[in-house]
C-alpha cells in the first residue's frame, strides 16, 4: 500500500509539472499582461457638477444637437436616418441614446460629449489635424458654463434610462452595431427577422451584407461574430480588451466601449449565453455526476479488497 | 456435420456450439496474471475504458457533425453545442478523452520502459503497442481538424507543409517531393476535400485499424504474459496449479477474473472521478480557445502549436534548421520503436536496479517533459536553447543506449 502510494506521487508530480509547464506557465508568457481599472477609466478627467435632467433634455434636443443623429426611443424620438442610410452617412450607425445613461460610465459620457475620439481612443484614427473628423462632433458648448452644460446633458441621459436592461439589450446597444452574433440570431441591423417568403429574407441578407460593406470601410475589416468569444477569448481577456481595447491591439480601431461594471457584466451574461449555452447544465449535473463516479470507487475499491483478502 | 445432442441449458446450447464454457476459462477464469503487481498494471483497462468512452461519444457526435467547411464549424459549436440534448456532454468527453487518453498512453509506455517489459520475448507487446500510439496520433490529428477552427486549420497547414521533404537542392532534389503535399491535401492549401478525407480517417479507416492493434496487443501479452514489479520469470503452470489446489498465498499468480479485474476497476474508479472533474469543471486544457475562432486561411494565429501531446516531436523538429529538422524529427517518430534492440542488457527489472540504465530513465523522463514545455513556449530567446539542448539531449540518449545497457551483462 505504501509502496503504491509512492508510486502514484511520482506519476502526480510529473503530471503536474508537465500541466503547469504547458498551460498555466506557457499562456502566461505567450500572452501579453494587461491590469484591468475596473471600469473606473482614471485617464479622463472628472466632471464634478450635480447635473440637471430638465437643462439636460434640452440641450440634448436643442443646442446639443445629439438628436440631429440619435434616435432616443424612450422619449418617441426617432432616429433620423435609417441604419442603412445611416451606415453611409457616418460609417457606422449612431446608437439610439435610451439605455446610454445605464449602461455606459457617467464620466465615460461627459468625456465623449466633449471630446468623442480621445474618449473612445481613437485618436490614433481620427486626427482633425491630418484632416480626419470623427463622425460625432465633439460639444463646443451652448454659451453657459460648458462643464456645467455636459453634466446636464449626462444627468438627463441617466433619467430616462430604463432601470433594468436585459442582457440582450445591453449586447444590442453596446455591440450590435458592429458585432453580429448569429447563434443570438442577432445582426448589424438588430435581431434577424424570421420571413415567410424566402425574396425577403435575401432582401434582408443584402440588406446586411451592403451595412457591412459600409462598416468594413469604415473600421478597416469586419469586427468580428462574437456567438462564441466567450469561449475563444478568456474572461480576463475580455474584461481589459472591452475597458480599453488599445491595451491588448495596439491601433485597433474598435473604440473604447465605456461600460460601466455592472454593464459590461450584462454583456458578458449574453456572450455566455449564446457562447456557452451548456454553463447551467455542468453545474447542475456535474455534482451528481462525481458522486456516482465516488461512490463507484467506494464499492470497487470493497470488492477489490474482498478478492485480495486470501493472496 | 457434427453430432449434435439436445442441450438442456441456454448454457449448454451456447457451449455446444460456441464452447463459451472454455472461452471464459481460457480468457479470464484462468488467465493467469502475476500478483506482484501495482496500480500501474491497471493502465491497460484505464485506456481500453478510455477508448471507449471516445468510440460512443464519437459515435454521437458523428450524427450531426458535417464534414463541410461552411457548416463544420457551426455544427460543432452550435448545434452539438446548444441545439441537441446533451450534445455538449458528449463534446466535453471526447475532447477530455482524446487528451487523456495519451496521458495514459504515455505513462503505459514509460511503466513498460521502466520495468523493462519491452524485452526477452516481449517485443512484439512493445512494438504494437508503439503502433498503437503511432495509429493513436493519427487520430487524434485528423479529429483536431474536424471543427474547423483556426488551430485545425494552421495546424493542418503546419502539419502537411512536413510532407514537401528536404530542400530541392539537398542530393540532387530527390528527397524534395514536389506535388506532395497538394496531393495529401486534395488542393493548394487545407479545403473541403482536405476536411472530407481526414473526417474518413478520423470516423473509419483509423479506428478500424486501432481495433485490429488492439486485438493484436492483447494477443501479444498470450505468450511471454505479463511483467511483474521485479522482472521475476514465473513458471504459470506450476504457480497455477498451487492456485487451483487452493494455496492463493503461495501462488505467484492471480486470476483475471475476479481477482485482477476487482483491483482494475478500483483504479478505473479513482480515474473516472479525474475524468468526469475534468469534464465537467475544467476542460479547456483540452480544447483550445484558439479553435473557437472559425478557420480564417487569411488570418495567421499569432501562436501556432499542437495539442500538448505531440509538443515533444515537435520541438525535436523546430529548433533545428529545415533540413537536419525533419531528420531529427523523423528519428523521434521511430526512436521508441528500437527500443528492444538499442538495449543490449539481459536483465530485465526495474529501472532503479540498473546500472547506468537508471540514470538514462530519468534523464529520458525529464526531458521529454522539458521538450513538451518548450514545445509550446515562443520559439525565442533561452526557450529556444533549452528546446535545442533538450532535443539534442533525446537524440544522445537513444544513440547512447546500446553502449549504457552493454555493461549489465559483465556482471
Amino acid at each position: 500500500m505504501k509502496k503504491e502510494l509512492q508510486i502514484l506521487a511520482v506519476v502526480v508530480i510529473f503530471t503536474a509539472i508537465l500541466y503547469i509547464g504547458v498551460e498555466p506557465f506557457a499562456h502566461s508568457q505567450m500572452h501579453k499582461h494587461v491590469d484591468g481599472d475596473n471600469f473606473s477609466y482614471s485617464d479622463l478627467k472628472e466632471n464634478t457638477k450635480q447635473g440637471n435632467a430638465e437643462n439636460g433634455k434640452a440641450l440634448v434636443m436643442g443646442a446639443g444637437a445629439c438628436t440631429g443623429c440619435h434616435g432616443i426611443e424612450a422619449i418617441g424620438h426617432k432616429a433620423p436616418m435609417d441604419a442603412a442610410t445611416a451606415v453611409g452617412a457616418y460609417g457606422v450607425n449612431p446608437p439610439d441614446l435610451s439605455t446610454a445613461g445605464a449602461l455606459y460610465d457617467a464620466k465615460f459620457l461627459a468625456n465623449l460629449i466633449e471630446n468623442p475620439a480621445h474618449a473612445l481612443k481613437v485618436e490614433h484614427k481620427f486626427d482633425p489635424a491630418k484632416g480626419k473628423m470623427h463622425p460625432m462632433t465633439g460639444f463646443y458648448g451652448a454659451g453657459g458654463d460648458k462643464a456645467q452644460e455636459i453634466a446636464d446633458m449626462v444627468a438627463f441621459l441617466k433619467s430616462i434610462a430604463p432601470s433594468e436592461i436585459t442582457p440582450k439589450q445591453a449586447y444590442l446597444d453596446a455591440c450590435g452595431r458592429c458585432h453580429a452574433n448569429r447563434y443570438g440570431k442577432i445582426d448589424q441591423l438588430g435581431e434577424t427577422p424570421k420571413f415567410k417568403k424566402e425574396t425577403d429574407t435575401l432582401k434582408h441578407k443584402v440588406a446586411v451584407l451592403e451595412y457591412q460593406d459600409k462598416l468594413k470601410a469604415y473600421m478597416g475589416k469586419l469586427p468580428p461574430d462574437l456567438s462564441i468569444i466567450i469561449r475563444a477569448r478568456s474572461e480576463h481577456f475580455l474584461e481589459t480588451f472591452v475597458e480599453n481595447p488599445q491595451s491588448h491591439l495596439e491601433g485597433t480601431s474598435m473604440p473604447r466601449v465605456g461600460l460601466t461594471h455592472d454593464g459590461f457584466e450584462k454583456v458578458k451574461a449574453y456572450l455566455t449565453e449564446t457562447g456557452d449555452p451548456s454553463k447551467k447544465h455542468r453545474e447542475a449535473i456535474g455534482p451528481w455526476v462525481l458522486l456516482f463516479t465516488l461512490v463507484f470507487t467506494v464499492l470497487a475499491y470493497l470488492w477489490k479488497k474482498q478478492e485480495w483478502r486470501d493472496h | 456435420m457434427a453430432h449434435f445432442e439436445k442441450a438442456n441449458s441456454i448454457q449448454e446450447w451456447l457451449d455446444q456450439r460456441l464452447a463459451v464454457t472454455t472461452v471464459k476459462k481460457v480468457m479470464a477464469l484462468e488467465y493467469w496474471i502475476p500478483k506482484n503487481i501495482n496500480f500501474l498494471w491497471a493502465m491497460g483497462m484505464v485506456l481500453a475504458v478510455t477508448f471507449a468512452l471516445l468510440t460512443i461519444s464519437g459515435i454521437f457526435l458523428l450524427m450531426y457533425y458535417k464534414p463541410d467547411t461552411g457548416l463544420a464549424f457551426d455544427s460543432v459549436n452550435y448545434t452539438i453545442m446548444s441545439e441537441v440534448g446533451f450534445g455538449w456532454l458528449w463534446r466535453h468527453i471526447h475532447g477530455v478523452a482524446a487528451s487523456l487518453v495519451f496521458l495514459v498512453i504515455y505513462i503505459h509506455m514509460f511503466t513498460g520502459i521502466y520495468y523493462g517489459s519491452y524485452k526477452k520475448g516481449r517485443e512484439m507487446i512493445w512494438l504494437s503497442g508503439m503502433l498503437l500510439f503511432v495509429v493513436f496520433s493519427a487520430e487524434a490529428f485528423s479529429g483536431y481538424m474536424l471543427p474547423w477552427g483556426q488551430m485545425s486549420y494552421w495546424a493542418g497547414m503546419v502539419i502537411t507543409n512536413l510532407f514537401e521533404g528536404f530542400s530541392p537542392d539537398i542530393a540532387g532534389g530527390i528527397m524534395n517531393a514536389p506535388g506532395l503535399v497538394e496531393w495529401i491535401r486534395g488542393d493548394y492549401v487545407p479545403g473541403d476535400a482536405f476536411l472530407t478525407r481526414f473526417f474518413m480517417l478520423h470516423v473509419l479507416l483509423l479506428p478500424l485499424v486501432i481495433i485490429g492493434l488492439i486485438g493484436l496487443h492483447f494477443a501479444a501479452l498470450r505468450i511471454p504474459h505479463v511483467n511483474n514489479q521485479d522482472g521475476e520469470e514465473i513458471d504459470y503452470d506450476e504457480a497455477a496449479k498451487l492456485y487451483k489446489e487452493g494455496k492463493t498465498k503461495e501462488s505467484k499468480v492471480i486470476p483475471f477474473q475476479p481477482v485482477f479485474l476487482s483491483k482494475d476497476v478500483f483504479v478505473l474508479g479513482v480515474y473516472l472521478i479525474l475524468f468526469f472533474y475534468l469534464v465537467f469543471y475544467h476542460f479547456n486544457f483540452a480544447m483550445d480557445p484558439v479553435n473557437f475562432d472559425p478557420a480564417d486561411g487569411l488570418k495567421t494565429p499569432a501562436h501556432i502549436y499542437p495539442e500538448w501531446y505531440f509538443l515533444w516531436s515537435y520541438e525535436i523538429l523546430r529548433p533545428f534548421p529545415k533540413d537536419p529538422g525533419l531528420i531529427a524529427f523523423g528519428f523521434a517518430q521511430v526512436a521508441f520503436f528500437l527500443l528492444p534492440f538499442l538495449d543490449k542488457s539481459d536483465t530485465v527489472a526495474p529501472a532503479n536496479r540498473r546500472g547506468l540504465f537508471k540514470y538514462w530513465f530519468w534523464i529520458m523522463l525529464v526531458d521529454m517533459i522539458v521538450l513538451t514545455v518548450m514545445g509550446k513556449l515562443p520559439p525565442t530567446g533561452i526557450w529556444n536553447h533549452i528546446g535545442l539542448v533538450a532535443a539534442v539531449v533525446f537524440i544522445a540518449l537513444f544513440v547512447a543506449l546500446p553502449w549504457v545497457t552493454k555493461n549489465e551483462n559483465k556482471a
